[in-house]
């Protein structure tokens, strides 16, 4: 989804402020919103590390960006366990002693965009284009490479594929890839000539160029 | 169900995940001490694993070599290991060319080397800007790249989870490797400093 969550060259951001000898966790309920998704996934095996990173997308965009990680994490949690009916939203709001919002609904299943655990069908070196793909559901593509012509520095393991397994899709593992990008081709000629991005792309999301 | 319009305030955070950690108990039987030992892994997480590696690699011209050809195994020789560890790779800083960390749409970082994240690293400024404008992030940070350097930003979009590999600094010949490892900071792992 085109969500709020695809921060990747947003303007209007202020300033990157680093906090001297932060600690891991700022207040105890932080290490519990942590360790509620690690008991939700490794012992309820209520989701899968995509339906968590889906859940957090679906966040109204308001509360997204008002929300600390932690909140964002805990938001996520409890709204996949809500859905897996697994709590009840009512019980927590109860429980909380007022409102708990959760992510909204899931929009749109992605559909299976094809593929399969074959050999990596792009080498080092290979220049390749992303698709211009707009999917309404889970999708680990940035708006901001679309379209966009890049380069391949390394052919990296096969992960499964999380446009399908976010939605309860098949678990299907593909190769990822390193493809560097020229920053003036992402964000125009007031970038850097030298400087490049590089994202880490399933072949799925890569087809030749035209 | 409803969604998060945030028409009325929400309840305290912390009441919030009591009432979230009290669902849940009520439904599953949680293991005594499961929590703690989730916890306590989360310790063992942090960046001075990775400053290990970073110093090691600076002693050791083999160890150097094995870091570059397989980040994971590398980093598992010194016991760095685990989730979000699956797929390590080292990017070397060089004279020519400089390495920086972000994850765009959430925060993934390699936890078993750099720890869980930062709040300025997971921070909607930190993640929006650094892919585009790398350079006014850093020197708004503190380090002033030459325009001759090229910087590389490495977006965390799938699960290979990265660490920089900071140039050794000048005049620190002769020092321990523990010495070394002491030097390095988390900062220069992700790559908005340099030593």
């Amino acid at each position: 989804m085109d969500g709020i969550h695809d921060l990747g060259g947003m303007e209007g951001f202020g300033l990157v402020e680093i906090e001297d000898d932060e600690p891991v966790f700022h207040e105890p309920w932080e290490a519990q919103a942590f360790a509620l998704n690690i008991v939700s996934i490794a012992l309820l095996a209520a989701y899968n590390v995509d339906e968590y990173r889906h859940a957090i997308e679906r966040m109204d965009p308001r509360h997204y960006l008002s929300a600390t990680y932690y909140e964002r994490v805990l938001t996520g949690v409890a709204t996949l366990l809500v859905e897996k009916g697994i709590v009840n939203h009512e019980d927590l709001e109860v429980r909380a002693g007022g409102s708990f919002p959760l992510a909204r609904a899931v929009v749109a299943n992605a559909p299976s965009l094809g593929g399969d655990d074959a050999r990596p069908r792009y080498a080092v070196g290979d220049t390749v284009v992303v698709r211009n793909i707009r999917p309404h559901g889970h999708t680990r593509v940035p708006r901001y490479c679309r379209g966009k012509r890049g380069e391949i520095l390394h052919v990296a393991p096969s992960f499964t594929f999380p446009d399908d397994s976010a939605h309860g899709g098949p678990i299907r593992r593909e190769p990822t890839y390193h493809v560097e990008f020229s920053a003036r081709d992402l964000w125009g000629e007031d970038a850097d000539r030298l400087d490049t991005v590089v994202v880490d792309l399933w072949e799925t999301y890569l087809e030749d160029p035209s | 169900m409803k969604d998060s319009r945030l028409e009325k305030p929400a309840a305290d955070i912390a009441q919030r995940v009591r009432a979230l950690s009290e669902a849940v108990s009520a439904v599953h039987e949680i293991p005594d001490g499961f929590v703690d030992t989730v916890l306590e892994q989360v310790e063992h997480w942090k960046p001075s694993n990775g400053a290990h590696v970073v110093a090691k690699s600076w002693c050791d011209a083999a160890y150097r070599e094995r870091l570059m050809r397989d980040g994971t195994a590398a980093c598992a020789e010194l016991g760095y290991e685990g989730p979000q560890g699956e797929y390590i790779v080292a990017l070397a800083n060089t004279p020519e060319v400089h390495n920086v960390i972000v994850c765009t749409q959430c925060s993934c970082t390699a936890w078993p080397v750099l720890g869980l994240p930062p709040d300025w690293y997971k921070s909607p400024e930190y993640r929006a800007r650094v892919a585009r404008e790398p350079r006014p992030v850093l020197l708004q940070l503190g380090l002033e790249l030459p325009p001759e350097v090229k910087v590389r930003v490495w977006d965390t979009t799938a699960e290979t989870r990265y660490l920089v590999i900071p140039m050794r600094p000048e005049g620190t010949q002769g020092w321990s490797e523990d010495q070394l490892r002491a030097s390095v900071t988390r900062e220069s792992l992700i790559g908005v400093a340099v030593l």
